[in-house]
C-alpha cells in the first residue's frame, strides 16, 4: 500500500488513508461541499480544489438489504447505504447486528476495519441514538 | 416548430430470435440471424445495409464482429454501452445519422445465449468504492433502492407484488413468452418465493433467457416502399445520474424524468397521450418508478395507480404487454424487445394483418407506444416513443 505522502492520485490517497485506519473524504474549499467518492474535482463545478477532511463518522441507513447466502457458503450479509451528516452516501455494511435488523433510519458510525483482508469503512449501530 | 428528428426515421423491419431457450447457438447466431430475419421482414437485402448498432455482453465491439460476420462495411459502426437501455439510444443516434444522410439502412442488434451458456452474464465491471462489500449487482442495488422507496412511500411487498402478477397475465396471453402456459401467478405466490435481496424474491427479478432481436430503421420516404407500414420514431430521449447506485441522487427518483421530458418534448406528446406502455422492467420496483418518473401518475403513487389489474390485461393502462422481462424474455440486455413490442402492437394494428396474439394479448387500435429502456443499476435511461404514420 502507498504511504498518504506518496499517493498522487484521489483512489489512492483514500486507500492509503484507509490502510491508516482512517477514513476521509473531500471537501471544496471553494464551495464548501464534501464529496464522497474521492474524485479529482468537485462533480457538477469541476472545482480542482478539493481537500481532505475527517467526517464526523455519523450517518443515518437510506437503504438496506440482506443479500441471501447459504449457511455453508457464508450465510447472510447485510449491506446498506449511508447518508453521511456532511451529505455524501456511502455503500457499506452495518455490522454488529442480524442483517435483517438493520432498518432504515437508523443511526450509524463509521469504524475502519479488515474486510476480506483489506481495510474498509464499516458501520455500527450508534446506541441510545433516534 | 416540430423537432427536426421527430417522424423522419421509422422501424421497418423487425424480428426476434432463440427467445427463451437457444441452445447451441452462440450469442453471434442469434444477433446474425435476427438481423437477417429484420431484413427480410423490411424487404432491404443485406447489401444496403450501412449503419450498424450493436451491444452485447459478450462482444466488446459487438458492431464490428456484426459487420465482419455479414459482410457488412459500416459508414457508421456503433457499440455505445448503456447497458439495457442501449438500443434506445442507438435509434436516436441511428435516426440522427439518417436525418443527416450518412447513412441509408440501419440496423440495430442483440443476441446472447446466456441461458444456455449457464447463466447470467453481467457486462459490469467491479465499481471501485462498492465491489469490496460483494454487493451481487444487478440485484443488491435494485433491492437497496426498493428498500427505500418502500419506507419511504409507505408501500408493502403485497403492492408491489401486483407488478409481476400483471406481467405474468400479459405473458399468458403471449405464446412466444417464456412463462406463458405456466400458469397464472397470485401476490401469494409472489411473496412465498424465495428472499434472494430484501425485498426482492425471485419472482421480483427478470428472467435468465437466451434470445436475438433486431430492427432496420431508414427515412420515412425511403419507409414508403417497404413490405410493412412503417412504424415512426417520434421521440426519443437518453439521460442519467449516476453509474453507481451509491451515487444516485434521489433514490425514489430515475433519470427517466430527464429522458421522458426529452422524448416528450421531440414528439409533443405527453404520457396521456400513449396507447400502451412498454417499460424495461429487470426488478418488479422497475415499473413503479418508470410509471412514476414518465408521468402516468405522481411520485409515489404508481402502487395506488397499478391496483386492481389497472396494467394488467383488461385493465386502464396497457403496460408490457408482452409480459416483460419478468415474464417473456431477458437474455440479459432487454431493451430492444422493449422497443419490438411497443412496434409491433403499432404494426399489427396498421397492416390489417391477423391479429399476433388472441384477442386480449395486445391493445388493437394503438396508434401511439412508448418504449423506455433502463441499463446498469437505475442508471442509463432512454426514452422513445413510437408511432403510426397518421402520427407524424
Amino acid at each position: 500500500m502507498t504511504d498518504v505522502a506518496e499517493a498522487t492520485g484521489p483512489e489512492a490517497q483514500y486507500r492509503a488513508y484507509l490502510a491508516e485506519g482512517r477514513f476521509m473524504i473531500q471537501k471544496s474549499r471553494s464551495s464548501g461541499q464534501y464529496v464522497f467518492y474521492p474524485r479529482v474535482a468537485e462533480p457538477g463545478t469541476g472545482a480542482r480544489d478539493l481537500e481532505w477532511v475527517a467526517p464526523s463518522g455519523l450517518g443515518r441507513v437510506c437503504a438496506t438489504t440482506v443479500t441471501r447466502q447459504r449457511p455453508e457458503t457464508g450465510g447472510d450479509y447485510n449491506i446498506a447505504m449511508v447518508d453521511l451528516d456532511e451529505g455524501p452516501r456511502v455503500l457499506s455494511r452495518v455490522t454488529g447486528m442480524a442483517p435483517e435488523e438493520v432498518t432504515i433510519g437508523l443511526r450509524v458510525e463509521a469504524y475502519v476495519d479488515d474486510l476480506d483482508g483489506a481495510p474498509a469503512v464499516l458501520f455500527r449501530k450508534v446506541e441510545g441514538a433516534q | 416548430m416540430s423537432h427536426q428528428l421527430r417522424g423522419k426515421a421509422a422501424c421497418v423491419g423487425m424480428a426476434t430470435t432463440g427467445m427463451g431457450e437457444a441452445p447451441s447457438r452462440s450469442a453471434m447466431d442469434l444477433m446474425a440471424g435476427a438481423v437477417l430475419d429484420a431484413l427480410e421482414d423490411a424487404g432491404i437485402p443485406l447489401a444496403e445495409v450501412d449503419g450498424v448498432f450493436a451491444a452485447n455482453a459478450v462482444h466488446s465491439m459487438a458492431s464490428m464482429s456484426l459487420s465482419e460476420h455479414l459482410g457488412i462495411v459500416p459508414v457508421i459502426s456503433d457499440n455505445s454501452n448503456v447497458g439495457g437501455s442501449s438500443f434506445m439510444q442507438h435509434a436516436l443516434l441511428a435516426a440522427t445519422a439518417l436525418e443527416a444522410g450518412l447513412i441509408n439502412v440501419a440496423v440495430i442488434a442483440y443476441g446472447s445465449n446466456q441461458r444456455s451458456a449457464g447463466g447470467f452474464q453481467g457486462v459490469s465491471e467491479p465499481l471501485p468504492y462498492e465491489a469490496q462489500f460483494k454487493p451481487r449487482n444487478p440485484i443488491t442495488s435494485y433491492a437497496l433502492v426498493t428498500s427505500h422507496y418502500l419506507h419511504r412511500f409507505g408501500v408493502t411487498r403485497e403492492q408491489l407484488a401486483e407488478v409481476p402478477v400483471a406481467a405474468r397475465a400479459w405473458a399468458n396471453l403471449n405464446p412466444e413468452a417464456f412463462m406463458y402456459d405456466k400458469g397464472p401467478l397470485t401476490v401469494e405466490d409472489v411473496l412465498a418465493a424465495r428472499m434472494i435481496s430484501d425485498p426482492l424474491g425471485k419472482l421480483d427479478c427478470c428472467l435468465v433467457t437466451d434470445g436475438g432481436a433486431a430492427i432496420v430503421m431508414t427515412r420515412a420516404d425511403r419507409a414508403k416502399d417497404t413490405r410493412h407500414t412503417p412504424v415512426h420514431l417520434l421521440g426519443a430521449g437518453v439521460a442519467h445520474y449516476h453509474r453507481m447506485i451509491s451515487t444516485m441522487p434521489d433514490l425514489a427518483v430515475t433519470a427517466a424524468t430527464t429522458s421522458g421530458e426529452r422524448a416528450y418534448a421531440m414528439a409533443g406528446l405527453t404520457a396521456a397521450d400513449m396507447d400502451s406502455v412498454q417499460l424495461y422492467d429487470a426488478f418488479s420496483i422497475n415499473t413503479l418508478l418508470f410509471l412514476e418518473d414518465l408521468g402516468f401518475c405522481a411520485k409515489g403513487e404508481a402502487a395506488e395507480f397499478i391496483k386492481g389489474g389497472h396494467i394488467a390485461p383488461g385493465g386502464g393502462l396497457p403496460v408490457n404487454t408482452n409480459g416483460g422481462g419478468l415474464s417473456c424474455v431477458h437474455p440479459g440486455m432487454y431493451g430492444l424487445y422493449v422497443m419490438i413490442e411497443a412496434i409491433a402492437q403499432i404494426r399489427a394494428t396498421l397492416d390489417g394483418a391477423p391479429a399476433p396474439r388472441d384477442v386480449g394479448g395486445w391493445v388493437p387500435g394503438t396508434k401511439l407506444a412508448l418504449a423506455h429502456g433502463n441499463g446498469g443499476v437505475l442508471s442509463a435511461q432512454a426514452t422513445t416513443i413510437w408511432g403510426a404514420p397518421e402520427t407524424v
